[in-house]
């Protein structure tokens, strides 16, 4: 069991794909789950049609989306980091790093939950692994949490080889459906192609659904 | 189009912030629609601009002429005012993707 989880990723849904019901397993067991969402999904292009939103209103709605994520998940601490979509790579990345000192420093997690650098296809994804990455490096080696990385490329496989932590979420489904849903914003389309699949009980999108798959990040000694 | 031309009128030689951004998004490439992502974006340009034109049959061009240049967007199917006096343009694609948008307002976007 885990003692304490910090999840890290740029954008509010992030956490719904493919982490959601390892949140929800966690919190199920008892173990705090801290989701630090590093920017407002300013720049999110489906805007509906008719739009129901403008470049100006989608930051509050995203966030209410993400806040209600979090509710469905029973996350208790929520940190809205403030910095903006599709900017992540333009930072310092030592001032990202220090972000996520502080926070480990504070929660002393042992396990954290981030994109892989490289792997995870939008540039803030990558950034954003990094960042954690850099952070956890910094830390002596016996202080180090493990760190679980999200990869979803094309070549994610062929170069890191198959996840070596498959997580049975099974009994989490509801929930992270739920999730999916909270962000309407984003997901709404998707949602309606996907109950119809799931009513069809289509193996390979319930096998998504049940098991989440990571790469636990292999650090360099020091 | 007859309504929103006064809008761009009213901000003219003054000073005014400006939002542009184009995108064909993060993940074209990743879902294979697009060759490669491309896009541009600034937000709270600061400029003065001297004339300022919407035109076209829809989806519509907007045009602003500075001093030493020009400012323009295309593909502007959406407008509004919003409560802060600020004139929100985009233009959407017929999925409801922001493909475009120009913004002018008195004061920087948050």
């Amino acid at each position: 069991m885990e003692k304490q989880v910090l999840v890290i990723f740029p954008h509010p849904d992030d956490e719904a794909f493919g982490v959601s019901g390892s949140i929800a397993k966690y919190i199920d067991e008892g173990t705090p789950v801290t989701y630090m969402c590093l920017t407002l999904g300013e720049m999110g292009r489906n805007m509906g049609n008719p739009p129901f939103a403008t470049r100006e209103t989608l930051p509050e709605i995203r966030k209410q989306e993400l806040q209600e994520a979090s509710k469905v998940l029973g996350i208790q601490d929520l940190r809205m980091m403030g910095l903006r979509d599709k900017t992540i790579e333009f930072e310092d990345p030592e001032m990202l790093a220090d972000l996520f000192t502080d926070a480990i420093n504070e929660l002393d997690p042992s396990l954290i939950i981030t994109f892989y650098p490289g792997y995870s296809v939008h540039p803030d994804h990558d950034a954003c692994g990094a960042a954690v990455i850099k952070a956890v490096q910094n830390m002596p080696k016996a202080k180090r949490p493990k760190v679980e990385c999200v990869a979803f490329s094309h070549n994610c496989e062929e170069e890191l080889g198959r996840p070596d932590v498959i997580r049975d979420v099974s009994d989490f489904m509801d929930q992270k459906l739920n999730t999916l849903e909270a962000h309407k914003s984003q997901t709404a389309g998707l949602m309606e192609g996907m109950k119809k699949r799931l009513q069809a009980n289509e193996e390979e999108l319930m096998n998504w659904i049940k098991f989440e798959r990571f790469w636990t990040y292999p650090f360099n000694e020091r | 189009m007859t309504k929103v031309q006064p809008l761009i009128e009213r901000f003219v030689d003054q000073d005014v912030y400006i939002h542009l951004e184009t995108t064909n998004g993060a993940y074209a490439s990743h879902f294979g629609e697009k060759p490669f992502s491309a896009g541009a974006y600034i937000r709270n340009g600061k400029i003065k601009y001297s004339r300022g034109k919407i035109t076209g049959e829809g989806p519509y061009r907007v045009g602003l002429k500075m001093e030493f240049g020009w400012i323009y967007a295309e593909g502007i199917t959406h407008w509004e005012l919003d409560a802060k006096n600020r004139l929100l343009m985009a233009g959407h694609d017929k999925d409801g993707k922001l493909a475009v948008a120009l913004q002018i307002s008195e004061t920087p976007f948050e």
